[in-house]
């Protein structure tokens, strides 16, 4: 009878259970596979399966951060695989044509951003749907790639590419160190610029921030622009580790990392979430590719099972914003 | 802006200059295709190549339509490629036991139902289309993979090839089926009450809501019939090119949403109709025939779609809403 005449504000609400009532999906997700996982396969709580998954899942969590940024601001880029595709083969063809690193780095960097920079100005400032905007640059993207390399795999990569995926500095991967710098910059952009305050605001309320006279579409723009080059970047390590380039090497990794942003606690109304979150859903994603992988699920099982964690998540993330 | 704006409800101004748009400029897109293609390709102007560029068209339009009718709603169906991929292998899998009636079923209610699935998602599930439709496009390519394990079944019967690559005086069998679903969803879509609250759910869903109509059965009817169509879309394919594997759906996504795209069907929900998507599909083929004829390679195809979806999006928005300065 009190609580009820409380000012909800000043309810007390025990953290704990905040806490299991707010965490993203992702972090139940991850919690049961790696118990089921645990028992059910001897290989799966190895240092060496568990260095495995941290290495596959790095190209997925940068890839990922970048779709966060999109998402929060109530987009979605589904060219992000293609344009993985597409970076990792102009790298590639360049580095096996001679030219430095630094060039091939830049130019992969160079075409993300372009396409970001693309999709950004078709949604910000013509004002198109994201999913119809970027569905039209991936099919761009993928396009450009297979006729750069003739539909082939670039191959005879210079030893030293390799350093992307194999390379170990202090003890630690490459890849893990990437992930990390990634995420140092992602989080210092979002909650301590201005840029990151206005990803919210423009998933909140972006009409609000057109009125109090910002320059909307830059930002709005740049998130693009970053996700592209985070992309760029995460080709690097994907190339290496196949030690090969292929035009269509990212198809589907954008849906992989739909998927951790969600699972994470990321969702798609009024710029709710944050990157933390997306960490822990692209490791949810890991762990179930790996897992079912140790199971011995075939790929095809894996497409479909997929399928359904991602809708299921994001039907319980919206059914969970209904009692909220 | 034009003056004229101010003394006509904002919607129906919006609808009358998108409209007129939208036919004059396809109208100088198809002229412009069969010029050019006309002087650059000697072989364009025969009566063979006109049969196939329609046969081609017909074969898009049927892929496309379903897609239409979702988009009317403001919804997208991401799935119909993969859907009629696995409706496909599903249907030439009995057919070519020589199953055909089953192999008809099979096809439309493996698309009814994974469309139904998608309607209940969107509807009660309360998930944005685009990504009930895109999971539901990994699940139909995924059970697609496991039926057929990576083979390829080819090698349908005469009987059952007729409605993909048979005659009727001198007139592909696809071309007559498309003209009847055409005609029989403009039917649907401008004569009956069905028809006209799938313009009202897209036009403004609350309203549409807070008038009394059932938004969600309708809904759910809708993207029930997109995969319906697309299981019916699965017959026709594969009765064309006597096969089918796993991949079939992969690359029909980007043709289906240029093809509503080039109708001027606007993204947004409520303006547009079939008969523009026929158009599109007119249009569509009208360009893979000339990129054929003119020895393009064909990696170069998935760009031109991608390319045509992101002009013909941003000039109806430039041309038709922009027009009297609104940005919906």
């Amino acid at each position: 009878m009190t609580e009820s005449t409380l000012h909800p504000q000043l309810i007390q609400r025990s953290p704990a259970l905040e806490f299991v009532k707010r965490a993203p999906g992702a972090l139940y997700l991850l919690a049961l596979m790696a118990v089921v996982l645990t028992i059910f396969t001897p290989e799966f709580f190895t240092a060496a399966n568990l260095t495995n998954v941290a290495l596959q899942v790095a190209v997925l969590t940068i890839v990922a951060l970048g779709m966060t940024l999109v998402i929060l601001t109530e987009g979605i880029d589904l060219s992000l695989g293609p344009v993985l595709g597409l970076c990792g083969v102009a790298a590639s063809l360049m580095v096996v044509a001679g030219y430095p690193l630094i060039a091939a780095i830049a130019v992969a960097i160079g075409i993300g951003a372009a396409l970001g920079l693309l999709n950004g100005s078709l949604i910000a400032v013509a004002g198109m749907p994201p999913f119809i905007v970027t569905l039209g640059t991936f099919g761009i993207a993928q396009s450009i790639a297979t006729v750069l390399t003739g539909g082939d795999s670039v191959v005879r990569l210079p030893d030293y590419y390799r350093w992307f995926n194999d390379g170990v500095f202090m003890a630690i991967p490459v890849p893990i160190w990437a992930t990390a710098a990634v995420f140092g910059v992602t989080w210092l952009l979002l909650y301590r610029t201005k840029f990151g305050r206005y990803v919210f605001a423009i998933g909140g309320n972006r009409q609000a921030l057109e009125l109090a006279g910002t320059y909307v579409d830059v930002y709005h723009i740049a998130v693009y622009m970053y996700a592209g080059i985070l992309t760029a970047i995460a080709s690097f390590i994907m190339t290496a580790r196949m030690n090969a380039a292929h035009p269509t090497i990212g198809v589907g990794l954008e849906f992989d990392a739909i998927a951790a942003v969600i699972l994470g606690g990321t969702s798609f109304e009024k710029g709710h979430g944050g990157i933390a979150g997306t960490i822990v859903g692209a490791l949810a994603v890991g762990v179930l590719r790996n897992g079912l992988n140790l199971l011995d699920v075939g790929t095809e099982w894996q497409v479909a099972i997929v399928g359904v964690v991602i809708i299921t998540a994001v039907g319980l993330d919206s059914l969970r914003g209904l009692n909220a | 802006m034009s003056r004229a704006a101010y003394l006509l409800p904002a919607g129906v101004v919006r609808r009358i200059d998108h409209g007129l748009f939208v036919v004059l400029s396809r109208l100088l897109a198809l002229i412009v295709l069969v010029v050019v293609l006309a002087v650059l390709s000697p072989q364009f102007l025969s009566w063979d190549n006109f049969l196939n560029v329609m046969r081609q068209a017909s074969l898009q339009f049927l892929m496309a339509a379903g897609l239409t009718i979702v988009v009317l709603t403001g919804g997208i169906d991401l799935a119909i490629g993969a859907v009629l991929g696995l409706s496909a292998c599903l249907s030439a899998s009995l057919v070519s036991q020589g199953y055909v009636a089953w192999g008809i079923i099979a096809a439309l209610a493996a698309g009814a139902a994974a469309g139904s699935v998608n309607g209940v998602l969107v509807t009660f599930g309360r998930i944005p289309p685009f990504i009930a439709t895109y999971g539901m496009l990994w699940i139909a390519h995924g059970l697609g993979y496991v039926f057929m394990k990576g083979e390829v079944i080819y090698g349908l019967p005469e009987a059952f090839r007729f409605i993909g690559a048979g005659f009727v005086y001198g007139i592909p069998v696809p071309l007559i089926v498309a003209v009847v679903v055409l005609l029989a969803l403009h039917i649907m879509l401008h004569k009956t009450v069905l028809g006209r609250s799938i313009y009202a759910i897209g036009g403004n869903p609350s309203a549409a809501r807070l008038s009394g109509m059932p938004v969600r059965a309708r809904l759910i009817f809708v993207y029930m019939l997109s995969g319906f169509l697309s299981g019916f879309a699965a017959l026709v394919v594969i009765a064309r090119i006597n096969a089918a594997d796993s991949s079939l759906g992969e690359d029909l996504l980007l043709p289906a949403i240029a093809t509503v795209c080039l109708g001027g069907t606007s993204l947004f929900g409520g303006v547009g109709g079939i008969a523009g998507t026929a158009i599109g599909a007119v249009i569509l083929a009208l360009v893979v025939n000339g990129m054929n004829l003119l020895g393009v390679q064909t990696f170069w195809q998935s760009g031109v779609m991608g390319a045509i979806i992101l002009i013909s999006v941003l000039a109806d928005q430039i041309g038709g809403s922009r027009l009297i300065g609104n940005r919906s």
